[in-house]
Parts: structure tokens; C-alpha cells; sequence
């Protein structure tokens, strides 16, 4: 297993170096550059700037280079650590990024956390008692929850509250709290805004992730090794745990690999309709103002988490399930 | 001495939304104290629904629906385990605990994410009250030198590294070994092997049944076998049933059994064995026709149709009971008496009357040598209207 | 269950199933569902939408008239007085004093009547032939209009936007998923087939692509489309690129199935009977999976869906003034906004109700083409 990791782990930079090309050329594709969207924001608010001007800013920010100079300069800077500057906000990207990635994280672990918990249950209720009204309530909010889109769970969630309660749920923090220093009632206050969120995120990917675990775990509810341990005297629910729903929640680990990335990239939407200060909504911004090395930057984060996510998963799978474990050596 | 377990018209049903399938419709049989008794009969007959009633594991739809399976452990008073709640404390006390399961597959029966050692440390900490009646909580140290003491009495070299080893690890004899070891971890009285040699080659399997026969007689533990191999039969049984179609055919020693069948299906199926001292180029000799189907059950007898001996107006009507024909040897078979089984024959008793009477007028009454033997007083709890005559058997053979 | 019956069957209906073909057990298994036949029944009347939407509008989606904003939902009744005949409530509008807005109620005292097949705003059937008739409407000559689901800030009619945005939405979904589907069973076919060098180069391009972030790449490559092009170019590249990353899946399961078939005893006999590499991918292969690709392909369609509405309610997508699900969702972004007018919302669910159609057929078609699955 060792040496499965380490491969993996030596793979990672070449990947990223990979990834660091597709971004970049991405990010250089719209037509013109940041410039061009600067001098048509002044335009259309009245100030104007001469030619001169924009060619020596041009010449500042470099990007009057040919591309693969850019890059190569671009790298150079990722790799000392250096994220840039963000053209618009006029501040050290990693700054901007500081801000906000930890509630990315935050909020992506969360809804990993609340997926599981719920559905792990829900899907081995549903396989002992499968055709029970449970199930089929179950089965009903599951198909549901794969079909509504999260970012319309949480508008009509923010309406109901609104209209009905005539409370809003943006935000991170109360007002109480946004500026504060970190404390425990700072936490508690994060968390109870938080949840909400994490709900919306994670329904479609519990929904699912229920119906899998039902599934995997029907499939093994009928091999002889459950009724060698019921033979052996084990208690129904005991006997349930340990053996089946643990030989069921092998495949299942093997989905963590894509629906952690999933997580940290879909709470972009959530984020944006929310307003919650999360690293999606500034990179939407960026893109569309063509600010592209907070752009560049973002997308690369991204890009790394996904492939944690996956690596984090392959190990676990390998962890957990000694087959794999023991025949690579 | 009182029998260690004792079945008597055990049910049980299918049902499903195509009809009822009547798994074990009937079945009656004794389980001595450290005695093998022998389950044959082919695939579908019902052996292994039988072995998973008497441990209350049959799945849904399946249901123990009648009978009654009587089980003397230490206690004086026997259980009924018909009676049990499946998931009850008391069920799952016995099993494990009296009545241990050897299955059939050692490779998909082990858990493959946990090593053997732990499988078998678990049943051990389940039953510890069998080793230590009113002694401490037993420490996972001493389960596992246990455990290793289990597996060095069941012939597995290397105990200690075997313990941590996984069950796709071992070869098919240690894993059978193993499944062997965690059987006895509970110190049962009562052991049900089911089909445990079928799945490994001729040489593991006659290591396997020497080491049953070992434990059997060091313990004396009994064992239920339950095989479609009459040959492992003759090597290890000292009392064999034979089933079809969810019902006792025949049951007795093993020596009579083997050496002078009743039933005729007994007869087939020993005749049906290929023999090295058969004449080249002769023709195996096989059973006619095949199984019918659960849910089309032949009328009356359930082997009639392939039988050889078959009386017409008699077998495809009435549903022989299981009588003794010989010392200790019983049969349902209506060549040896007409006795029938009240739940199957009764509804037909009025017309038997007058048509056994008829055929007997036919036929003459060519007495055969065994209906000679007496019905015992519990006989005559399964005879039907007609128990008085002894068994006047008829052959085809006299038929005008 | 349905193969348990045939355990009872006469001897003529085993021969029946015996003989059919294929593609005739598959539609029996699937008739069977009747979740998945009422699902694929409410698919073939959107597609009917699609087919036409301008028939089932009715009033133009881009008229646009400030002074009819906000106009809630006039509920259409069928029955007036014990007769059949249709109507809608009129509605009355008042200036708030307060915002100097226009604000609407119904008034259910005056009833609009509403008959079906009228004349109304000229279109072109097909882009192609001309024609001026309606599902519904009112008189021509009245000046009354008739808004079944509302109107949004700008005086537009919903009912008739949700119609239009119908046919977007869908063609991008069936679109995406066809083009996956063609990469998918091309590149992954060649791949397994053909092995080596070929096999490696795009396995390893399935990785890559598998391994991107799907939801920030797709945002960065719609930036980067060019803000001039016409809304038909947008479409066409919004459903490249969301087949782009969608492929994979299908290509590594296509690849997968020809490694795998390679290897069939079926296939080696036809090899060995003679027959040419064509056929027996042809004829043997193909047949093989084809149920298994289309039954996934229809559980793709509704992920596509969520995607571009999600993209477009973004801003980043299919952009006005075309029109879709996720552009008219765009409307609702604003909480206030909602407050007032609710029925913008409705977009929303005719998603996830065309969502759970396609979810549902598809596990139907799955269920009924996997011969396994009992």
C-alpha cells in the first residue's frame, strides 16, 4: 500500500503542472484582457483614459509579453508562493483567498459530514426494512433531492424564510458578530448559519448516496457470511453492522473521491445565491471581469482540492478493505 | 436415553406470489447424543430449509408453519425451538451456544474484511459462559489463546500466525478447518455440517471428515450431515434420513439403509451410484424423469411419478405416512402398509375405502415379508381411517 | 416479478417471449413500471412543447411593457356557471403610494373569457411556415391579456417564456448527452478495441479530464466565450462544453465493456467461424450494450439539465435574450423581489419535475434492459 500512495503522491505535481497549463490557457481565452474590460467600466461611468495610459499599465501588469512568457512568469510566481495581485480589488490574491477558503472548507466538510450521517442510517433502515413506509418516504425525498437543483433548494428556502418568517438567511454571521474577533460564541453563531447552507449542499449527494447504500447493502444482506454470523448467535442489528454494512460501505468510500471536489466546486452556486464569502462567488467575479490571475489562482486551488479529494479517497478505500491493502505488498 | 433433538412434522413454507412452495412439508426425525445422523437427497429436496428451521434462520418469505423441533440440552426440560422468537435471547443462546453450523461455502461464509482469528474470537466472547460458567468476563487475550488452542484441536498448523490471517489467505482445507473451529467455539452439543465437502477436492474432503469423526467422538458432539453424497454418507453416518420433496422417505441405520433400502427411491438412488466393478460399456443406471417443480407437486405420493414400483389408483391419491418396516427403519411408502399422512390423506379417506377395497379383490393380497413387522403405538397416531389390516403390500408385478 | 410469472406461463406465452426480439422484452419489462410509463408520458408532452412552443404561448415572450410588471398568476377555470367556459380573472392595478409602483390584484368579480385555438401573435411553424393560431387565448379584439403564470419586472408573460425556455432547455439536455454519447462510445470503442499506445493516450485524457473541478472549469470556459456571438453560437458551444468533461464516464464504461467482450466466449467463436472484425463488433458487440447505453444516457439527460440551468442562472450560460429554465431563474435571484412575485419560482419546479420524469424513466429503461437485475 505504501507504494501505492507514494506513486500517487508523485503523480500529484505532474498533474498540477498539467492542470496549471488547461487554467492558464483557459483563463487567456476570452478575447482581450483585463484592460479592455478597465477601460470600458471607466467609459461607461465617464472617465476616460488615453492610450498612453493603458499602455503603461499594460506594460506593468505584463501582459503585454507573448503567452507562454506570461505563464512561465505566472509559475514562477505560484511556485515562491506569490498568488499575484488581483487587477480589480488592487490586493494580494492570497489575501483575497485567505479570507475565504477556510469557510470553503468549512462549509464542503459540513455537508460531507451531514451527507453521511444521514444517509449511512436512512440507507440501512431502508435495507432491512425494504417496501416499509419509511422506505418509501425515503425513497420519495431521495428521487426529490437528486432532481431539484441546490441553488433552487436555497432560493426557496430563503423565500419561505423571508416571506414567511421574515427572516433572512444570508450571510455568514449575525450582525453581532461579523467584524468580531474569534471566540466561542463567534463559532457557535458561524455554525448556526452555516447548517443551512451545508443542508442545501448536501441534498442531492445524500439523496444518492442513500439509494447506493440500499442498494450495495440488499446485495449482501443474502451472502452466506451473514447467515454464518447469525448462525453464530449474533444479534439481528449487531450482526448488521459489523459484517454487511461494512462490506457495503467499501464502494462507497470510493465515491468520497469525487464527491469532496464536488462539494468545494458546487458550493460556488449555493454560495453566490447565499452571499456567503466563499471563494466561488470571487471567481465568478473574476471571470467575468477577465481578473485573471485571482482567476488563475482560484481555478488552481480547485484543481488541487479535487485531486486531494481523490487521492484522500483511493487511500481510504485501500485502508479499509484489506484486499486491496494486502495484494499490492 | 431421550434424543438430543427430536422433529416431528416440521413445516415449513414459501410463499410467494406464485403459490405456496412447501419446502419441508412433514418431516420427522431423531437426533441421538453423539450420534452422525445423515441428511441425503438431491438439491431442492428441502435438506438444507430443514437445517435452517432447526436454527430459526429461515429467510422471508419462508416461514416455520407447523411441526414442532424438541431440543434437550442440559436441561431436563426440552425447548421447543418451533416455539422460539428467532431473534429472541433464548434462540440465539442456542445457537452458537448448542447447535453450531458448518456451511457450505468456507470461502463466502468467513466475512473477507476480517481476519478468521476475529470471526472465531467473536463466537468465542458470544458463548463465554460455556467455558466459564460463573468465572470472569473472558479478556480478549485469553479468547485468542483460546482461539489458538481451538485451531491446533482442529488440525491447523501454526495456529498462532493463522489467527491474523484472512480467510482468502488460506488454502480451502484450513478455511474449512477454520469454519470447523469456529463451529465448536461455543461448545455445541448439536453440530449441522451442511455440505461441508462439497466444496473442496476428494483429499481435503476425506481429511475434513476424518477430523469431524475425531471431534464427534472425543466430544461427543452429534452432527447433523448433510450431503448429496452417498458416499460420504456411508463413511461418516451412523443414521441416515432421506428426503424428497420436502418429506422423509426413509430413515435408519446406516447398514440397513445401504444394504437393504426400502423405499424405492432409496433403492434408485443407490443403484444409481457408478461402481468400478460394472461391466465396461454398461449404461449408468439413472433415476427416471426429474425433480417436478415446488409449485406442481405430484398428488399423493410425491415420487410417484418416477417410481418404479408405483400401484396406480393408490400412490397418485394418497400420501403415504412414515411407518416403521423394519426394527428401527422406516419408510413412506405404500408398498409396505396403507398407512397415510392425516394432513395429506384424510381429505381423501372415504373414496380410499372403497377403492382399496376394490383393488384388493383385483389384486389378491400378496403379503411381502416385511409388512410382517407390527406398527408400534405412536404409529397410529399417523394412520388414517384404514390402520387396522397390516400392511397388505401389493406389488405391480401381481397385477393381473 | 415479472420473469417469476412465466414460471406459471402456458406453453404459447413462453414461446412468445422466447422468440421476441430484444428490444420487444425490454418494452414489456418497461410497461411494467408504472412510474416510469406516466414519467416518459409527461416527457412526450414537454417534447411537444418543444416541438412548438410558440403554439402553446400566448403572448410574445419579449414583450416587454414596464406598466404590466408583476401581474400574479391568473388561475384559468374551466367551468363558468355550469357551462364549459373557460376563463381567467381579471386583474386590477393600483399605484402604490408609497413606492409610485404598480401594483396588481386579481378581481375575480371580472372574468376574461379565454377560448382555445385562437389567432394570436404571428409566428413561424418550424421557423419555416407561418401561422398565427394558439392553445389558448382571448379574443383577438379585446385588449385583455391573459397571464397564466404572471408576468416578471419587466411586463413579460411567464407562461409564455416558461414555453420557449422549454425548448431551450430540453434541446441543450438531449443535445449535450448525444454529443457524449457519440465521443464516449467513439473514443472509448477505439480505445478498447484497439488497445496499446491508443489506449493509454486516452486513458489517460479520461483521468485528466475526470480530475478537473467540472463546475469552476465549465464557468471559466462560458467566460470565455466571446460576449458578440449569437445566441444559437452560445448554444452550440454551451453544449460542447458541457459534453466535453460528460464523455468519460460513457467512454471508460464503453472501453470497459470491449475489454471485457474481447475476452467473451461469444465473441471468440464468431472469430473463429470467420466472421470480419465489423461484424462481430456490428452484429455481437454493440447489440450487447446498447440497452445499458441508453438507459444511462437518460440518466445523463437531467444532469445536463441542472447544469446549464445552473450555468445560466449564473449568468454564465445561454444568455438573454435567449431564453431558458436557468435564464428565467435569474429573475428570482433577488429575495425581495420573490417576496412580491412568487410565481417567478415556478421555472424551478417545472425543473425538478422534468428532472424527476427523466430520473425515473431512465432507472425504468435500466431496470427493464439489465437482464441481471431480477
Amino acid at each position: 500500500m505504501t507504494r501505492f500512495v507514494l506513486t500517487r503522491l508523485l503523480l500529484l505535481p505532474l498533474l498540477m503542472v498539467v492542470f496549471s497549463v488547461t487554467v492558464f490557457a483557459i483563463v487567456q481565452a476570452p478575447p482581450g484582457d483585463f484592460l479592455t474590460t478597465y477601460v470600458a467600466t471607466l467609459a461607461s461611468s465617464g472617465s476616460s483614459i488615453t492610450a498612453e495610459q493603458v499602455e503603461a499599465l499594460r506594460r506593468e501588469y505584463g501582459l503585454d509579453q507573448p503567452v507562454w512568457v506570461q505563464y512561465l512568469k505566472w509559475m514562477q510566481n505560484i511556485l515562491r508562493g506569490n498568488l499575484g495581485i488581483s487587477l480589480e480589488y488592487q490586493r494580494p490574491n492570497a489575501e483575497l483567498i485567505g479570507e475565504r477558503l477556510t469557510l470553503t472548507v468549512v462549509l464542503a466538510l459540513l455537508a460531507f459530514v451531514l451527507t453521511w450521517a444521514i444517509a449511512i442510517p436512512a440507507g440501512i433502515y431502508s435495507a432491512i426494512h425494504p417496501r416499509s413506509t419509511l422506505d418509501y418516504i425515503f425513497t420519495v425525498l431521495n428521487y426529490i433531492g437528486v432532481a431539484t437543483p441546490n441553488f433552487m433548494l436555497a432560493l426557496v428556502l430563503m423565500w419561505g424564510a423571508f416571506a414567511y418568517f421574515g427572516v433572512s438567511v444570508t450571510g455568514l454571521f449575525s450582525a453581532d458578530y461579523v467584524e468580531a474577533p474569534w471566540s466561542w460564541p463567534r463559532v457557535l453563531d458561524l455554525l448556526a448559519h452555516v447548517w443551512l447552507p451545508a443542508v442545501v449542499l448536501g441534498v442531492a449527494g445524500t439523496a444518492r448516496l442513500t439509494r447506493i447504500m440500499r442498494a450495495n447493502l440488499l446485495d449482501e444482506l443474502h451472502k452466506p457470511y451473514v447467515t454464518t454470523a447469525r448462525a453464530k448467535g449474533l444479534s439481528e442489528w449487531r450482526l448488521v453492522l459489523r459484517y454487511p454494512a461494512r462490506l457495503a460501505l467499501n464502494p462507497l468510500v470510493s465515491t468520497i473521491g469525487w464527491y469532496l471536489p464536488l462539494l468545494f466546486s458546487g458550493s460556488l452556486i449555493v454560495a453566490t445565491v447565499m452571499n456567503l464569502p466563499n471563494i466561488g462567488p470571487l471567481l465568478l467575479r473574476a471571470l467575468i471581469n477577465q481578473d485573471m490571475y485571482l482567476a488563475g489562482a482560484i481555478l488552481l486551488i480547485y484543481c488541487f482540492l479535487t485531486v486531494v479529494g481523490t487521492l484522500v479517497s483511493d487511500i481510504l478505500l485501500a485502508w479499509l478493505d484489506p484486499r486491496i491493502r494486502l495484494e499490492d505488498g | 436415553m431421550a434424543p438430543l433433538l427430536e422433529v416431528r412434522d416440521l413445516k415449513v413454507y414459501f410463499h410467494l406470489a406464485e403459490g405456496v412452495v412447501r419446502a419441508v412439508d412433514g418431516a420427522s426425525f431423531d437426533v441421538e447424543p453423539g450420534q452422525v445422523v445423515g441428511i441425503v437427497g438431491e438439491s431442492g429436496c428441502g435438506k438444507s430449509v430443514m437445517m435452517r428451521a432447526i436454527l430459526q434462520i429461515v429467510e422471508p418469505p419462508g416461514h416455520v408453519v407447523g411441526g414442532s423441533m424438541l431440543f434437550r440440552a442440559d436441561v431436563a426440560e426440552p425447548v421447543d425451538l418451533a416455539r422460539l422468537s428467532a431473534r429472541g435471547a433464548a434462540m440465539r443462546a442456542i445457537r452458537g451456544g448448542e447447535i453450531g453450523l458448518i456451511p457450505q461455502e468456507p470461502m463466502a461464509s468467513f466475512s473477507p474484511v476480517h481476519t478468521v482469528g476475529d470471526q472465531v474470537i467473536e463466537a468465542l466472547l458470544l458463548h463465554q459462559r460455556k467455558w466459564r460458567p460463573q468465572g470472569s468476563v473472558l479478556s480478549r487475550a485469553e479468547a485468542r489463546q483460546m482461539t489458538a488452542e481451538l485451531f491446533r484441536d482442529v488440525g491447523i498448523s501454526m495456529p498462532g500466525e493463522r489467527i491474523d490471517a484472512y480467510p482468502w489467505q488460506l488454502s480451502g482445507g484450513l478455511r474449512q478447518r477454520a469454519m470447523i473451529a469456529m463451529a465448536l467455539a461455543g461448545r455445541p452439543r448439536l453440530l449441522i455440517a451442511d455440505e461441508p465437502t462439497t466444496a473442496i477436492d476428494v483429499t481435503t474432503q476425506a481429511q475434513v471428515l476424518n477430523l469431524l469423526r475425531d471431534l464427534q467422538r472425543r466430544h461427543g458432539t452429534a452432527i447433523i450431515f448433510i450431503t448429496h453424497d452417498l458416499g460420504v454418507i456411508a463413511q461418516i453416518a451412523h443414521y441416515v434420513v432421506v428426503m424428497y420433496l420436502g418429506r422423509v422417505v426413509e430413515q435408519g441405520p446406516v447398514d440397513a439403509i445401504f444394504h437393504a433400502p426400502k423405499h424405492p427411491y432409496t433403492q434408485a438412488l443407490l443403484t444409481s451410484i457408478p461402481s468400478l466393478l460394472a461391466p465396461p460399456q454398461s449404461l449408468l443406471p439413472t433415476i427416471a424423469g426429474s425433480i417436478p417443480h415446488p409449485l406442481s407437486r405430484p398428488a399423493g405420493c410425491a415420487f410417484h411419478p418416477r417410481c418404479r414400483d408405483v400401484i396406480a389408483g393408490i400412490c397418485d391419491r394418497h400420501t403415504p405416512a412414515l411407518s416403521l418396516v423394519a426394527p428401527a427403519q422406516s419408510a413412506s411408502c405404500f408398498l409396505y402398509h396403507r398407512e397415510q399422512d392425516r394432513d395429506h390423506g384424510s381429505a381423501l379417506s372415504e373414496e380410499s375405502g372403497a377403492g382399496r377395497r376394490e383393488e384388493d379383490r383385483d389384486h389378491g393380497s400378496a403379503l411381502s415379508e416385511e409388512s410382517g413387522a407390527g406398527h408400534r403405538e405412536e404409529d397410529r397416531d399417523h394412520g388414517s381411517a384404514l390402520s387396522e389390516e397390516s400392511g397388505a403390500g401389493r406389488r405391480d408385478e401381481a397385477a393381473p | 416479478m415479472a420473469d417469476a410469472s412465466l414460471l406459471s406461463a402456458t406453453p404459447t406465452a413462453e414461446e412468445r417471449i422466447s422468440v421476441a426480439s430484444n428490444w420487444r422484452l425490454v418494452w414489456w419489462r418497461f410497461r411494467t413500471h408504472r412510474l416510469a410509463m406516466a414519467s416518459a408520458l409527461l416527457l412526450l408532452v414537454l417534447y411537444a412543447v418543444v416541438l412548438c412552443p410558440e403554439f402553446w404561448s400566448t403572448q410574445d415572450p419579449e414583450a416587454t411593457d414596464a406598466r404590466l410588471a408583476f401581474i400574479p398568476v391568473q388561475r384559468i377555470r374551466l367551468f363558468d356557471g355550469g357551462a364549459l367556459r373557460p376563463w381567467v380573472p381579471a386583474v386590477t392595478g393600483a399605484r402604490n403610494p408609497v413606492t409610485r409602483r404598480m401594483e396588481w390584484r386579481l378581481d375575480e368579480s371580472r372574468k376574461i373569457p379565454v377560448h382555445f385555438f385562437v389567432a394570436g401573435h404571428p409566428y413561424r411553424l418550424f421557423g419555416l411556415v407561418p401561422m398565427r393560431v394558439h392553445l389558448l387565448g382571448t379574443e383577438p379584439e379585446t385588449a385583455a391579456r391573459v397571464h397564466l403564470l404572471g408576468t416578471d419586472r419587466l411586463g413579460r408573460d411567464q407562461w409564455s417564456r416558461l414555453a420557449y425556455g422549454t425548448r431551450t432547455s430540453m434541446t441543450v439536455g438531449l443535445t449535450a448527452v448525444a454529443l457524449s454519447i457519440v465521443l464516449g462510445v467513439l473514443l472509448g470503442g477505439i480505445s478498447g478495441y484497439v488497445g496499446g499506445l491508443v489506449d493509454l493516450v486516452i486513458q489517460r485524457v479520461i483521468e485528466l479530464l475526470q480530475s478537473l473541478p467540472t463546475i469552476p472549469i465549465w464557468l471559466a470556459l462560458t467566460a470565455a466565450l466571446p460576449r458578440d456571438w449569437t445566441p444559437i453560437q452560445v448554444f452550440f458551444a454551451i453544449t460542447v462544453i458541457l459534453s466535453l468533461v460528460g464523455w468519460t464516464t460513457l467512454g471508460r464504461e464503453v472501453r470497459g465493456r470491449f475489454l471485457a467482450l474481447r475476452e467473451e466466449d461469444y465473441v471468440l467463436a464468431a472469430e473463429l467461424a470467420g466472421a470480419s472484425r465489423r461484424r462481430i463488433i456490428g452484429r455481437h458487440m454493440v447489440p450487447n450494450f446498447l440497452s445499458h447505453i441508453i438507459a444511462t444516457s437518460t440518466l445523463a439527460i437531467p444532469t445536463m439539465i441542472i447544469n446549464e440551468t445552473a450555468l445560466s442562472f449564473l449568468g454564465l450560460g445561454i444568455r438573454p435574450p435567449a431564453i431558458s429554465w436557468g435564464v428565467l431563474l435569474q429573475e428570482a435571484q433577488n429575495i425581495q423581489t420573490l417576496a412580491l412575485a412568487p410565481w417567478l419560482l415556478i421555472p424551478g419546479a417545472v425543473v425538478i419535475i422534468s428532472v424527476l420524469a427523466f430520473n425515473l424513466v431512465g432507472d425504468g429503461l435500466r431496470d427493464a434492459a439489465d437482464p441481471y437485475s431480477h
